[in-house]
């Protein structure tokens, strides 16, 4: 049986101002798998990303319409509360962005955002830096001193940290806007395998501009054009099968 | 999934942070808002206290009795050609030092000494700076206190705000628009002269405009070089616009304001407030000249 969609775009339009950068634009992305966006700069992967946990929205001159239903609820609903939103979909960015502050404080400053200060109890987030820092294989690198200033880190290391500082909110869905640009290629390699160790138990939506990578890293791909998208299928379909002429083209580097 | 039920809607301790935001928004808000009343208040009561003295025959006219009759000319003239003579020394030099500073200087000791050297002169007092302008113009290199040397000592103090202005606004000046033309064969000074320099324009007007309103303001640098309470100047002709000679005493509507306050005895309000007010507007045009020439230069931008 198919399974249910965990982030489902219908018809969804977007305007930074008068300029449209998303043209009624509908997908489903499966839960369990890597979808990868890929397309050529400006047509819209980077902006449909966003859309998921209404970042975009900081910016005053944005103006949507259509649906986008996560967890079976159209998060552009007035009564979505945006913390609420994000702690369910967190967001890793291209250039790593840990916070000032030590190691441990980064990872728990989510946990700390959601719950009041007499709930929290130390030895229930040693443990949840314990465990979000294992999972991102950082623990045995930065156990002897999680005190020490997260922006002190390699950028690999500084990149697992921001991944593993959206795991103890419990999040549904995890998006990545290139997420390995800032990396050399041994860095790429590992958080490529990081992101494929947690597949299964969330909703990964990548962007990337690497062919390679979406080839390697993705189970799904959507290619996006100018602000549509026009082509949506397995990885491995879209490589060696496009069935539009335009992805075919940017897929062997003769477009975009 | 029940389809009314709302995966998102807000948790209990969200609804207490919310209100913690407004909290924080109306207190800010409102200490930003206070800080408009003080300058309101200030404004208010010079105005209406001035207002009786004020005329044309008040700015126009000689400083008579020592000023309790009013007769604002004299001062009025004198601040405006001291000002011009500081500028004159202090703006080339300044802009001059600022384009070493931010474009040839290597980071060594050297240059960091004179950026330490220009932030400590930025905070000596203006009453030190007047013991220094007679201690070496006057007493060592045997110049005569008039408006020469006040305005030295007013270039002195004022040079600091000039170089850090240029230094900034020269640093503004995107890193890749000069790559571009190093690449394309130009010379530093080519770079500077063509690209740096007309888009950093803005920035240097406005040290240079600050200027201008900080040596019609100050009273101190002033009053031991040659600032005088009265001293007579020519009633008519061409003489009347430019009173004083460069060597000579000159009144300066700070020195003014000040002299009249406190050593003229029976002195009206109407006339002390008034001698404020025109230096207080005086120096507020020039602030709001300088800050609409900056966001004229800042919309002609585009990067």
């Amino acid at each position: 049986m198919e399974q249910a969609p965990s982030v489902d775009v219908r018809d969804f339009s977007l305007w930074y101002g008068n300029f449209q950068a998303l043209l009624s634009v509908s997908a489903a992305f499966k839960p369990g798998i890597i979808t990868g966006l890929i397309g050529p700069s400006g047509c819209g992967k980077t902006t449909l990303l966003r859309s998921f946990n209404r970042i975009n929205e900081r910016y005053g001159n944005v103006k949507t319409t259509g649906n986008i239903t996560i967890l079976g609820k159209n998060i552009l609903d007035t009564d979505v509360s945006i913390a609420s939103l994000r702690k369910r979909v967190g967001m890793v960015f291209q250039r790593p962005n840990p916070l000032p502050i030590s190691i441990y404080e980064n990872i728990v400053f989510g946990v700390k955002s959601h719950t009041p200060g007499r709930e929290r109890k130390r030895s229930a987030m040693d443990q949840m830096v314990e465990s979000a820092l294992r999972e991102v294989s950082l623990w045995d690198s930065v156990k002897d001193d999680l005190q020490r200033k997260a922006t002190e880190l390699t950028l690999e290391q500084q990149q697992k940290l921001c991944i593993a500082r959206l795991l103890p909110l419990k999040p549904d869905i995890i998006l990545m806007d290139e997420p390995c640009s800032a990396l050399d290629a041994n860095g790429i390699e590992r958080i490529e395998e990081l992101i494929t160790e947690l597949k299964s138990r969330f909703t990964i939506i990548m962007v990337t501009h690497n062919m390679a990578q979406a080839r390697r890293a993705s189970d799904e791909c959507i290619f996006m054009l100018m602000g549509e998208i026009v082509e949506h299928c397995p990885t491995k379909e879209m490589f060696f099968n496009p069935k539009n002429e335009k992805t075919a083209m940017y897929i062997e580097g003769r477009y975009g | 999934m029940n389809a009314s039920s709302n995966p998102f809607s807000p948790a209990a301790y969200e609804l207490k942070k919310q209100r913690g935001m407004k909290i924080a928004h109306w207190t800010t808000g409102a200490i930003a808002v206070a800080l408009l009343l003080p300058v309101a208040w200030l404004l208010w009561m010079i105005t209406v206290r001035a207002w009786p003295a004020l005329s044309w025959d008040y700015i126009t006219t000689d400083v008579r009795s020592m000023g309790a009759e009013g007769g604002i000319w004299g001062p009025l003239i004198g601040t405006f050609y001291l000002t011009l003579m500081c500028l004159i020394i202090v703006a080339p030099i300044g802009v001059l030092a600022g384009i070493y500073i931010n474009e040839y200087a290597p980071d060594n000791a050297l240059t960091r000494s004179i950026m330490v050297a220009v932030t400590s002169l930025a905070g000596v007092p203006s009453i030190v700076h007047a013991l220094f302008g007679l201690g070496a113009f006057v007493a060592t290199m045997h110049m005569k206190t008039g408006m020469l040397t006040a305005a030295m000592t007013l270039s002195v103090m004022t040079l600091p705000v000039i170089i850090t202005s240029t230094k900034e606004a020269l640093s503004a000046v995107p890193k890749n628009f000069r790559e571009a033309c190093w690449n394309l064969g130009a010379s530093k000074w080519q770079t500077i002269r063509t690209i740096v320099l007309p888009n950093s324009f803005g920035g240097i007007l406005t040290g240079v405009i600050l200027v201008i309103a900080r040596a019609a303001g100050e009273t101190a640098p002033i009053m031991f070089l040659g600032a005088v309470l009265w001293v007579p100047i020519a009633k008519s002709g061409a003489e009347r616009l430019a009173p004083y000679g460069i060597n000579d005493q000159f009144m300066a509507l700070s020195n003014h304001l000040n002299l009249i306050c406190k050593d003229i005895p029976g002195m009206s309000d109407q006339m002390m407030f008034g001698s404020a007010f025109i230096l207080l507007v005086l120096i507020l045009s020039i602030n709001g000249a300088a800050s609409v020439v900056r966001s004229r230069l800042r919309r002609r931008k585009r990067w």
